[in-house]
């Protein structure tokens, strides 16, 4: 009988998203992969995986060039590339749920009632673990009218996780207007508005013109965004999102208030990030002989007010 | 014997950047590369180091693999300098270590039979060539090479694919070596009198619209290498799509890096890549 060499135990990487038990805060990004990334991380083992944003009918998405580099991120406009709701139902998810991975299925409409379609059919599909609602409106009328929707029309054992429209204006507002309207939990940031020229053509560098920026560039604005909903709306739950590459960025964002965080353009430099991220957040939290990952959430507006 | 398929994710180490005409000769120590890389598959290596924040890979098409040797697997890709990225890759000491995927894509098919093959690149796109050469000839098939770029200094590889090959043809567009002419210029007559069933093709958009559309009207099969552009080259940041010609009639935006490189000549839209037709749907 031989007895294992005992390693102390790590960290408790167990996080709650709004009543959504997951063993650790570490999840991919919409937009940012899918199966392909099992060839390098073992899925199952992430907090969860937000799938590409589906829609209701299959998009060929945008023309090329859909990517420009910038300083430390990267210009995007695929257009939604994705086979469509019916495509998505029938392979990519039935794929997930047979590996056991926890997928938060990533939904985008141009109408209420393609809202309302989607989460009817997404909800009714085995192995959801929660729906991320793509919004695209950056004002809170209309992020309220979007939620409704989708949480009248999900099953209420579906968490709604509201990915707040990019804006230049005040992202509380539309957390607010997400969580009065039915959003269990918000998801910030999107990318920001940009553009990039091309040295060679004089013109916008994408295709479809202006993009989206993500990438390291856009952190701190992000978890500038985590922290205001935070500050503003302390019992709406906040998954942060935006340029984390590392388990510092993950602990920033937890400790702004974000229950959960997401990886996401890290993927497409090094596609085992999401792994990578949890293995150093752990190594974190350790070095720092905190023991568990609930200890941190928010634990930076604390600390900020005992200063004063 | 288990064969090993699919990337690898490892950290490489510079062994050797060497100048061949305008290109850069790279040689990579890079573990478990080697074993899985068939002639297409390619490799994507991220830039700038361990302090960079750069976001996006550059996809290099491979050269040549050796599973074993003093430094462990290595693999060789000739790329050229077109921008900082590739300017930081041509320029890194021996030694450095260098972040690596792969092999990654769907490599040539090769023909079940004996058959013969004409192999067509412009400048470095030919690197790739010369590794699918020799399994074509180890499956007993006579292989030609057409071999063209602007000017020699852009030719890859000229007098290794006298060596590698059955016959040799070389075109520059200024004539300073081999006929003064395109590179595909010489393929219809080379089709007639070698009498080949399949050509394989690496380079530009353009030029491998020309070997497509020469190889159908002669009857042959045709195996296109795309160019893949900076990304993701893993398949997740569907920047690299281009139409495809699905079996079912359906044309689609597949992915460059996924999908291909390498992608039935019949069956890419040429005349729309780098555009969405309207009758395209989504993929992937």
């Amino acid at each position: 009988v031989t007895t294992a060499p005992r390693t102390p135990p790590g960290p408790d990487l167990r996080t709650d998203v709004a009543g959504l038990r997951l063993p650790n805060p570490v999840m991919t990004a919409a937009g940012c992969g899918g199966p392909e990334l099992a060839a390098y991380s073992d899925l199952a083992a992430l907090g969860a995986v937000v799938t590409r944003t589906v829609t209701l009918d299959p998009r060929a998405g945008a023309p090329a060039p859909r990517l420009a580099e910038t300083a430390s991120g990267v210009l995007g406009a695929v257009g939604r590339q994705n086979p469509g709701l019916q495509g998505f139902l029938a392979t990519e998810l039935p794929w997930y749920v047979q590996r056991q991975v926890r997928t938060v299925v990533s939904i985008g409409a141009g109408s209420l009632g393609e809202y309302a379609e989607l989460a009817r059919r997404v909800g009714t599909a085995p192995g959801v673990t929660a729906v991320e609602v793509q919004l695209t409106a950056t004002d809170a009328y209309q992020t309220g009218k979007v939620l409704h929707v989708v949480r009248r029309d999900l099953p209420h054992d579906i968490p709604v996780l509201a990915k707040l429209g990019a804006t230049g204006g005040d992202v509380v507002d539309l957390a607010s207007a997400a969580a009065q309207n039915g959003a269990d939990a918000v998801v910030v940031s999107q990318g920001f508005p940009g553009l990039v020229m091309d040295p060679r053509t004089l013109r916008p560098a994408l295709g479809a013109g202006a993009g989206w920026l993500s990438g390291p560039a856009i952190h701190p604005l992000a978890l500038r965004q985590v922290w205001d909903i935070h500050a503003a709306l302390p019992d709406v739950p906040v998954i942060g999102v935006g340029g984390i590459r590392t388990g510092l960025d993950a602990l920033g964002m937890l400790l702004a208030g974000a229950c959960a965080v997401q990886v996401g353009s890290a993927l497409f430099q090094d596609p085992s990030s999401a792994t990578r991220v949890l293995d150093e957040l752990a190594g974190e939290l350790a070095e720092r002989d905190i023991d568990r990952v609930s200890d941190v959430i928010g634990l930076a507006h604390d600390l900020e007010r005992s200063r004063r | 014997v288990s064969v090993q398929t699919g990337p690898v994710q490892v950290t490489g180490e510079v062994l050797s950047i060497k100048r061949a005409g305008a290109y850069h000769h790279l040689t990579l120590v890079a573990t478990g590369v080697a074993e899985r890389f068939r002639p297409g598959t390619f490799v994507s290596l991220a830039i700038g180091g361990a302090m960079s924040d750069r976001v996006l890979r550059r996809p290099l098409p491979v050269y040549r693999v050796r599973p074993t040797g003093a430094y462990g697997g290595t693999l060789e890709s000739v790329f050229e300098a077109t921008d900082p990225a590739t300017s930081w890759l041509a320029a890194l000491p021996a030694g450095s270590p260098v972040q690596v995927v792969g092999p990654l894509g769907r490599p040539f098919a090769l023909p079940k039979e004996a058959v013969t093959c004409v192999l067509v690149a412009e400048g470095c796109a030919s690197a790739p060539m010369f590794a699918l050469a020799e399994r074509l000839r180890e499956r007993g098939c006579p292989v030609h090479m057409l071999l063209g770029a602007a000017t020699e200094a852009r030719l890859f590889g000229a007098l290794e694919a006298r060596r590698a090959t059955r016959g040799v043809t070389v075109t520059t567009g200024d004539g300073s070596v081999g006929l003064a002419s395109d590179v595909v210029d010489p393929l219809p007559d080379l089709l007639t009198r070698t009498h080949a069933e399949v050509v394989y093709a690496a380079g530009p958009t353009a030029m491998l619209h020309a070997v497509a559309r020469a190889a159908e009207t002669h009857g042959a099969w045709s195996q296109t290498a795309v160019e893949v552009t900076a990304g993701c080259g893993t398949g997740l940041c569907l920047s690299c799509v281009l139409p495809v010609v699905g079996e079912d009639g359906v044309t689609r935006m597949v992915r460059g890096c996924a999908e291909g490189p390498v992608f039935r000549g019949d069956r890419v839209r040429w005349d729309d890549v780098g555009r969405v037709p309207e009758d395209a749907r989504g993929a992937s």
